[in-house]
C-alpha cells in the first residue's frame, strides 16, 4: 500500500492511498497530489541513507511521498 | 547526498552557492572579523595600564568588550537550536513518529533525548533544530550556524525538523545556500550557550566529524 502525506498542524494527514492495481486510487492520488503542488508545496520521497528526492510526477510504485512546505533563512 | 536542485534556491538566486570552498573562506573571513572588533579593546585595556595606571577600571571595561561581543556572536550561534515556536503537544507524537521513521536508530535516540537531529553528508556532519541547524566541519573543530525554517510555523517541532531534513536530504548545498549563516566558530563557544540538554548531540556531531575526517584521511 502505498501512501500520500502531508506534514500539518496535526502531525500529517494521510491525503490518499493506493495499490499498484487500484487505478481510481492512484488517480485520486494524482489529483491530491496536484492540488497540493499548487498550493506551494514540494513533494518529497526519502529514499534513505540521506538521501531524498523531489518529485513533480506521483511515482505510482513509491511507498511513502511526503509533502512539506517550502524553507527559508530565518 | 543526491544531485539535485532544491525548490527554495529559486528565492535566492543572486546568492553565491555555499559549498565546502565558500565555508571555508568563510571561516577565514570570521576569524579575521574576529580578531578585528577583539583586538583593538585589548590593545586599548594594554595601553590605558601602560599609560596611566589608574585608569585600570576603564581598561577592565574594555576587556571586558572585548570578551563580551564574541560572547553574543557565539550565543546568537547556539541561539538557532533552541526550541522556537508553538509545542503543540497533542500533534507531536504523530510529528515524532514520522520523524523518526526518517532517522536511522541512532540518530533517532539522540533525537528523543536532545531534541536535534543529526544527519552526516558530504560537508560534514549537521545537527538539525526546529529554526535552525549547525554544521560541524570535517574534523570537529568548527561549526557553522544556520538559521532556517519551514515557512508554516503552526507545524509541531517533530515536523518542523523533518521538513529541514528533508531539505537537507535532496539538495545539501543548496540547503547550506537558503539558509542564513549566524555564526562560525569552535564547537566548544556555542557548546556552552546551548541548552544542557542539547550539549550531547553536539558532542556526538563533533565525535562523527572527527572519525570522519580520519577515515577521508
Amino acid at each position: 500500500m502505498s501512501r500520500l502525506i502531508k506534514m500539518d498542524a496535526s502531525g500529517h494527514s494521510t491525503l490518499a492511498e493506493w495499490t499498484e492495481e487500484d487505478q481510481s486510487g492512484f488517480d485520486a492520488a494524482v489529483r491530491e497530489f496536484r492540488t497540493a503542488l499548487d498550493e506551494g508545496c514540494i513533494g518529497v520521497l526519502d529514499q534513505g541513507e540521506g538521501q531524498a528526492q523531489q518529485v513533480r510526477e506521483l511515482p505510482r510504485d513509491a511507498e511513502l511521498v511526503i509533502l512539506r512546505r517550502p524553507i527559508a533563512g530565518g | 547526498m543526491a544531485a539535485e536542485v532544491l525548490a527554495e534556491l529559486g528565492a535566492v538566486s543572486w546568492r553565491q552557492p555555499t559549498d565546502e570552498r565558500f565555508l571555508r573562506r568563510y571561516a577565514r573571513i570570521w576569524l579575521c572579523w574576529t580578531v578585528a572588533y577583539t583586538a583593538p579593546f585589548l590593545a586599548a585595556a594594554i595601553g590605558l595600564v601602560m599609560l596611566e595606571p589608574l585608569a585600570f577600571p576603564v581598561a577592565l571595561a574594555s576587556l571586558a568588550h572585548a570578551w563580551i561581543i564574541p560572547e553574543l556572536y557565539a550565543f546568537r550561534g547556539a541561539s538557532v537550536l533552541r526550541p522556537k515556536g508553538p509545542r503543540n503537544q497533542s500533534s507531536e507524537a504523530v510529528a515524532q513518529g514520522l520523524l523518526g521513521d526518517l532517522l536511522g536508530h541512532l540518530p533517532r535516540e539522540l533525537q528523543r533525548r536532545t531534541g536535534l537531529a543529526m544527519q552526516r553528508s558530504d560537508m560534514g556532519v549537521w545537527l538539525l533544530g526546529e529554526a535552525g541547524a549547525v554544521l560541524v566541519a570535517p574534523g570537529g573543530r568548527r561549526v557553522h550556524c544556520f538559521c532556517v525554517r519551514t515557512t508554516d510555523r503552526e507545524l509541531p517541532p517533530s515536523d518542523r525538523i523533518a521538513h529541514l531534513l528533508l531539505a537537507l536530504r535532496t539538495d545539501e548545498q543548496g540547503f547550506a545556500t537558503v539558509a542564513n549563516h549566524a555564526f562560525c566558530g569552535a564547537p566548544w563557544r556555542v557548546r556552552r550557550r546551548l541548552p544542557v540538554a542539547m550539549r550531547p548531540a553536539l558532542d556526538a556531531a563533533c565525535e562523527a566529524a572527527r572519525a570522519e575526517d580520519g577515515e577521508r584521511a
